[in-house]
């Protein structure tokens, strides 16, 4: 008998699949079993993406490392020669732009994610395949973009000679902690903004202040006492914090804080997921 | 023995009405989780007050205990008016929404086609897009890969394969599309009323495309407006009508029911005219009476055959008479296809009929020995030549009438002859002395 909480069950009898479709209740989480069955239409959802994002715009590839770079342009104009903003040592422009890197991976990827969903409205309201592809497949695009614009750190550390340490390995797990937080906050907001389309008018607004709670323009040293504690609770803090560490060598090795900025990362992305598929069964009639 | 490819027990759906609206925003649901309380404590003291809680969210049962087996191997008709839930149906069996109520069982890999070009983007080339749509239809890249020269050929595009699809004329990307869909291979296909997309020729080919896979021992579920389709691809159909089956069985049997069901209810063979109907605002001619009747007056109460004589009759009060006054009748088929329009001056002058002021009844002799087996339909008509209409075509009053074959002794001469006409003509063979090479001077 098929589980009361599941939709539908894939079982063999006599080679050919079954499948039972009933109305679902409860909470699922993931799927991984489908979600393997259909890895290769998430790559070619993934390569759809980025390769239409690339032919559709002018300037093309060259956006990726557009945006980051002119934001870091602007930014040691006004906040490290204007304001004069310390920075730990290191050249504000790299300093920003060690910050940058990742945090405009993360805000586009939120923001892709968010806007995801409804986007392939068309899609889903024809053909059935795992939901959770579409965000995978957005973060998988700006994961992208983030490669391109890590090219150009690669230019300026050769630029401003900055020595790599064995520190860089450290570099892909602030990575996937950045990826969780994105995906995690991007499917709360995808999910939403089926139900409230307006949601994803908020999130511009919301990437605006985060990154102000983020130390991305500013060092964390800058803040004491109860504030460094909330900073500390944001994930990207660490994220930043710890590609800074990595790549340039300033601050330590985050410690405990990191662990409760994981901590909050993870239960993003869990809830995120349950809330996505619950959102998920009733998408097709609302769009 | 045949095993059960689509096993459906009591589905069932429900929307709540005004789910289907656009978009609710984030403020509209503040504001309605603020004024939550408010809300409840209003419908507490209604039902306090024995007045039944006003819940304004209504709902709607889209599909409603419909079960019915599909054995493998077998093409299944489903049939119905907009709305009755056939597209709902699918929807479910394609696993896109989830049923309310009830369950179904589906024994092998199932494909299904809901929309031809699903996933295609206008900036990827044909062959991009050939890729991404049949991994999104459920074919593997091995797969693709492996028919991607049939597709080719069946789309007919040519050169254009390394385009972006935004190029193409709105005719090649339905080609395109449909070619991809042509070539899915599962074991049970859901259909879509995809077969009504692209020109006469390209519809015959995947009418024809469709019959193959049908005969391939695949087991298809077919939703379809086009009886004509659902007649010559299925075996059995299932009627739905207000989201329940209304009839399952062999198709002939549930498309005629189908037919019925969609008929005019009032719609007989005479009509008289009642208190309070239009077309009384013209002096010249006001219709009175409409009847397509036999030799012996009588109105017509079911099939004709079409070797007896059948009259149009059309009675009106000229109270204005004019000598351009026309007045007439439109014949047309089941189709809703205009046969002809027949006036009472269209022969010569000497044999109009007199028209004098006051009540005037005209007949005509109907030519049923022309036309075919089938439902027709009289409009009366009727103008002021070159001027203006009176009751003009589409809007008169109309009556039915039903014709039976009957006529021509040819054991040859049978059911089902297409065309509108079936005019019974002799043939002569020419002698040698006939046959000439003479040139006609036109």
């Amino acid at each position: 008998m098929p589980r009361a909480n599941q939709t539908t069950e894939i079982r063999s009898r006599n080679e050919a699949p079954l499948t039972v479709i009933r109305a679902s209740r409860g909470w699922r989480f993931l799927d991984l079993d489908e979600l393997w069955r259909y890895r290769e239409l998430l790559f070619l959802l993934a390569w759809r993406d980025i390769t239409v994002r690339y032919r559709q715009t002018v300037v093309g590839a060259a956006w990726a490392i557009i945006q980051p770079f002119f934001t870091m342009v602007v930014f040691s104009l006004f906040f490290g020669r204007l304001a004069k903003i310390p920075s730990e040592g290191v050249p504000y422009p790299i300093f920003s732009y060690t910050g940058l890197l990742p945090w405009t991976f993360f805000a586009n990827g939120m923001n892709n994610v968010c806007n995801s969903l409804v986007g392939s409205g068309a899609l889903v309201s024809k053909i059935y395949f795992p939901r959770l592809l579409i965000p995978m497949s957005a973060i998988m695009a700006s994961a992208v973009d983030f490669a391109l614009a890590f090219a150009v750190l690669v230019g300026m550390m050769l630029f401003y000679q900055i020595h790599l340490t064995w520190n860089v390995l450290f570099l892909l797990p602030f990575l996937l902690l950045a990826l969780v937080a994105a995906l995690g906050m991007g499917l709360w907001l995808a999910a939403l903004n089926v139900e409230y389309r307006d949601v994803r008018y908020v999130v511009p607004f919301l990437t605006q202040l985060w990154m102000y709670a983020t130390p991305v323009i500013y060092p964390s040293s800058l803040l004491h006492g109860p504030w460094r504690i909330l900073l500390g609770l944001n994930p990207m803090t660490g994220v930043v914090e710890g590609f800074r560490w990595a790549l340039l060598g300033t601050g330590s090795l985050p410690g405990v804080m990191f662990g409760a900025a994981v901590a909050a990362a993870a239960i993003l992305l869990g809830t995120g997921i349950l809330y996505f598929r619950r959102v998920e069964r009733t998408c097709a009639d609302v769009m | 023995m045949s095993d059960v490819a689509i096993q459906v027990c009591e589905l069932s759906k429900r929307y709540r009405l005004g789910q289907r609206q656009p978009y609710k925003t984030l403020r509209e649901g503040l504001s309605r989780a603020a004024s939550a309380p408010f809300r409840h404590a209003r419908s507490a003291l209604q039902r306090a007050n024995g007045q039944p809680a006003g819940d304004r969210r209504k709902f709607i049962w889209a599909l409603r205990d419909v079960s019915f087996e599909v054995k493998t191997g077998e093409v299944v008709g489903v049939i119905g008016r907009n709305g009755s839930g056939k597209s709902t149906l699918l929807k479910i069996l394609s696993r896109i929404t989830e049923p309310t109520e009830g369950y179904a069982e589906i024994l092998g890999r199932m494909g299904s086609l809901l929309e031809v070009g699903t996933g295609f983007h206008p900036e990827l080339t044909g062959r991009e897009n050939i890729l991404l749509n049949g991994a999104i239809l459920g074919m593997s890249r091995k797969e693709v890969s492996r028919r991607f020269d049939e597709i080719i050929a069946f789309s007919e595009i040519g050169s254009f394969l390394d385009t972006p699809v935004k190029r193409y004329s709105s005719g090649m990307y339905v080609r395109l599309a449909f070619s991809v869909a042509a070539h899915l291979e599962p074991d049970i296909l859901l259909v879509d009323e995809v077969l009504s997309v692209g020109d006469l020729q390209f519809q015959r080919k995947c009418l024809g495309r469709m019959r193959d896979v049908a005969g391939a021992g695949r087991t298809v579920l077919f939703v379809s407006h086009t009886m004509d389709s659902v007649r010559k691809l299925c075996d059995r159909s299932i009627l739905l009508a207000g989201g329940q089956i209304v009839k399952i069985g062999d198709t002939d049997s549930v498309i005629a029911s189908y037919l019925e069901s969609i008929a005019e209810p009032h719609a007989t063979s005479s009509w008289v005219r009642g208190p309070g109907d239009p077309w009384n605002q013209h002096k010249e001619f006001v219709p009175m009476e409409l009847a397509v009747e036999r030799d012996n007056g009588c109105s017509l109460s079911s099939a004709i055959g079409t070797s007896q004589r059948v009259w149009v009759k059309i009675a009106g009060e000229i109270r204005e008479l004019r000598p351009n006054l026309v007045v007439g009748f439109a014949l047309y088929d089941s189709n809703g296809t205009l046969l002809f329009e027949s006036f009472q001056t269209d022969a010569d002058e000497c044999k109009w009929p007199r028209l004098k002021v006051g009540m005037n009844v005209l007949r005509t002799l109907l030519p049923t020995s022309l036309l075919n087996a089938g439902t027709y339909r009289v409009e009366l008509i009727s103008a002021l030549h070159q001027m203006h209409w009176l009751v003009s075509p589409g809007t008169g009053p109309a009556v039915r009438f039903e014709l039976a074959r009957d006529l021509s002794e040819s054991p040859y001469t049978g059911h089902d002859r297409r065309g509108a006409l079936v005019p019974v003509l002799e043939w002569e063979l020419l002698e040698r002395s006939q046959r000439s090479s003479t040139v006609c001077r036109g």
